[in-house]
């Protein structure tokens, strides 16, 4: 009974906000930062609204939130880049499967003093070692995102504990690509961040790419149905058409024609 | 730096010149924060009228609860939100998260302790005037309801655009359960955030003048009531 | 406005009241009978518990002990249905003059064209027609008071209490108001009224209650009490009030 009154107010309410619940004409899907603040997905949806009338409804937050808004269900797709956390995603039964999308790569940027003397390298592991050696800022993610976690293993790998630096020379800002680039921006820091985010960011103030171009900068995304399982929520065949036609040859040449400054900023990779 | 002035004043013109996505979004801003306003109306008058007028055990507690509610943080009120919503929440089968609907059930959560508590305040020293006169007139506790919620009109009206101001800067709240989905969720508060995260500062902050705006709008008009309140008498002092 | 050879006064009994508090005794009286014509005053300095009394008579306020009764019957709604209160502070709703009307017309029930008429005849008796649309918040003081007596007749009550009505106007307008209150009296209403001024219970008064320090000290014909006044007590305030 009281489910019923609750169910006819939000009702009332959503014809009053005009909400159109219609369904499966639309679908959400949990991404990341990088791929709405680049630009990229308001440039190739709209071919796929066109084609589908499926509306794609993107939320766009860290890699790490948007694995555990889908995994509540909120959504019917998931499009990020952690490959090792999406292949746990899927291992414990909450996505379908997974596939690779696109790829693009980091670049470490840094303020034009350059206080650790990294520019033009090709080596994020040493241009890492040689920031913690001089102590110049630099500020990271801290949120648990793809980049975050992709900026982890190279310090790893160059056998530095950041955690001893927190709030030192390290920050962390604990929040999105943008916001992170902000901060270093007018801390004049160094900051790893995908190269899309940073190619469309407009505060770039005195920051520059000072690294790039290290294979172990590539950055892989990937796509995930929403385990419908888990989920009967899930849209589950507009989110499955929207998949396919990422993963088209169609979908594929969308993302490879998407150009900023003349520069290609998302490559296609899908098999 | 010396760009930034020249960016405002085109992402100024921009706003100006009407351009249709923006003009938008603010719509949806205006048409998100009313209605919640007026849902928190209806719910938080009655409420605050009656801890004002009844007589209840416990009554002083809820005064106090209330009175904390209002300053809620928004984040942790989107996050609660967020989880009677979700999919995997109570409340799921509802299909509402992401929907301008749950940015309203978000804000009437945020504002309608804000009204209650204000009306409680108001509607109390006005019953304090009025309760041997309307005893006299015959006018029972639950009839005397109406009559003092009319006759405080005009310093509800402020607290219903205290709420109203409260809900239209809000961000941490919608952003959590709109997920600020273009054309759909995204708001004014929303997009300043994404676009500041994009580093375009002067299309940010333009839209923040369009807040500003809208605030110091709202704030006249409660100066106009209240100085029209005070030289009609119809305040309490 | 009732037929009074038809219907006899009505009488107000007041039977072994008290209120105390903290110990000490506010009201204690053990008994007394408002049956005369009227109008009834009830006089005597600050704190002598007129107002209490005039609030146990209206029912405002329930005394420890005892009862009031009206045409031999306790309180009940009836009766005070059939009473009306104006204070020393005249408490006037946020709306217009009119507005202030309506608002008991309303409330008996009455349509539109009737309410319309009654608050033309209303405005007309207390000279307030000008400013019917006015807020009743912006009245004057003396004003006020007319509207708030204005508003207490529009019930049609059989007793009128009124507490220090005029204590906070000037002459002028405490006649004005005096006016109303004998006019009132002249139609039929029972009219019980607190002051402490003398000059206007030797104007209005009928009877007179004296009050001392929560008693009744005496109370008989207003020409009685005031000018051969038994009590010492009242013998006291009149001297005194002679000097004011």
């Amino acid at each position: 009974m009281i489910g019923t009154w609750i169910r006819a107010g939000a009702v009332a309410l959503g014809l009053a906000a005009g909400t159109a619940q219609a369904e499966e004409s639309f679908i959400v899907v949990q991404s990341t930062t990088s791929t709405q603040n680049s630009g990229l997905l308001d440039y190739i949806l709209p071919g796929f609204e066109a084609e589908t009338g499926i509306d794609v409804r993107v939320v766009a937050v860290g890699t790490g939130q948007a694995i555990k808004n889908a995994m509540n269900g909120d959504g019917d797709v998931l499009l990020v880049h952690a490959k090792q956390a999406e292949e746990k995603f899927v291992a414990e039964g909450w996505g379908v499967e997974r596939f690779d999308v696109m790829y693009n790569d980091f670049v470490l940027v840094g303020p034009r003093s350059d206080p650790a003397k990294v520019k033009g390298g090709t080596d994020i592991v040493a241009a890492l070692t040689a920031i913690s050696d001089t102590r110049a800022p630099f500020v990271s993610r801290g949120d648990n995102s793809g980049t975050h976690k992709a900026e982890l293993r190279h310090w790893k790998e160059a056998g530095i504990d950041v955690a001893d630096a927190s709030g030192n020379w390290y920050r962390e800002t604990g929040s999105g690509m943008g916001a992170t680039l902000n901060v270093a921006s007018g801390m004049d820091a160094y900051a790893l961040t995908d190269r899309a985010t940073w190619l469309a960011f407009g505060n770039k103030g005195k920051l520059n790419i000072l690294v790039e171009g290290d294979p172990k900068l590539f950055n892989q995304y990937g796509v995930i149905l929403v385990n419908p399982d888990k989920h009967p929520g899930v849209r589950v065949a507009a989110a499955q058409r929207f998949i396919d036609w990422l993963l088209s040859e169609e979908g594929q040449a969308a993302i490879a024609s998407f150009k900023l400054d003349g520069e290609q900023l998302f490559f296609p990779n899908a098999q | 730096m010396q760009d930034f002035a020249a960016e405002i004043s085109d992402a100024m013109l921009l706003i100006l010149q009407g351009d249709a996505e923006l003009w938008a979004i603010v719509l949806l801003s205006l048409r998100v924060s009313l209605l919640a306003v007026l849902v928190s109306a209806v719910i938080g008058m009655p409420l605050g009228a009656a801890l004002a007028v009844g007589r209840f055990p416990g009554r002083r507690a809820v005064i106090v609860l209330l009175n904390a509610l209002m300053g809620l943080p928004p984040v942790v009120v989107g996050l609660l939100v967020y989880l009677m919503l979700s999919r995997s929440g109570p409340l799921g089968v509802l299909e509402l998260l992401y929907t301008p609907t749950a940015m309203i059930i978000a804000q009437v959560v945020l504002v309608s302790p804000i009204i209650a508590a204000l009306t409680r305040q108001v509607v109390e020293m006005l019953a304090e005037e009025y309760s041997e006169q309307l005893r006299s007139l015959g006018v029972s506790r639950l009839a005397s309801v109406p009559v003092l919620l009319w006759d405080a009109r005009l310093a509800l009206i402020t607290a219903l655009l205290a709420g109203f101001g409260r809900a239209i800067a809000e961000v941490g709240a919608v952003i959590i359960v709109g997920g600020n989905i273009n054309h759909v969720t995204r708001v004014m508060t929303t997009t300043i955030a994404l676009e500041t995260s994009k580093g375009n500062l002067a299309l940010a902050l333009a839209l923040g003048v369009i807040l500003i705006g809208i605030a110091v709008a709202v704030n006249a008009l409660v100066s106009a009531l209240s100085l029209r309140a005070e030289q009609e008498g119809l305040t309490h002092a | 406005m009732r037929d009074l050879a038809l219907e006899p006064l009505a009488g107000l009994e007041v039977r072994d009241i008290r209120i105390g508090r903290n110990g000490g005794t506010l009201l204690n009286v053990p008994h007394l009978m408002l049956d005369g014509p009227g109008p009834t005053l009830i006089l005597g300095p600050n704190g002598a518990g007129k107002s209490l009394l005039l609030r146990c008579l209206h029912g405002l306020i329930a005394p420890d002990v005892g009862q009031v009764l009206q045409d031999g019957m306790p309180l009940g709604a009836r009766q005070k249905a059939q009473q009306a209160m104006v204070f020393q502070q005249p408490v006037l709703l946020r709306r217009s003059v009119a507005g202030n009307l309506d608002f008991v017309l309303r409330r008996q029930g009455l349509n539109r064209t009737a309410r319309r008429a009654r608050i033309e005849t209303l405005l007309q008796e207390g000279g307030l027609t000008a400013k019917a649309r006015q807020s009743a918040r912006s009245l004057s003081g003396g004003e006020a008071q007319r509207l708030a007596i204005l508003r207490a007749l529009a019930t049609g009550p059989e007793i009128l209490f009124l507490d220090e009505p005029t204590s906070a106007l000037d002459p002028a307008a405490t006649q004005t108001i005096e006016r109303m209150v004998l006019h009132a009296s002249a139609q039929g209403v029972r009219i019980v009224m607190v002051t402490h001024d003398i000059g206007q219970a030797r104007r209005l008064a009928a009877d007179v209650v004296m009050m001392q320090g929560g008693r009744v000290v005496e109370h008989g014909p207003a020409s009685e009490v005031l000018d051969t006044p038994r009590s010492q007590a009242a013998q006291l305030y009149l001297a005194g009030g002679l000097i004011i």
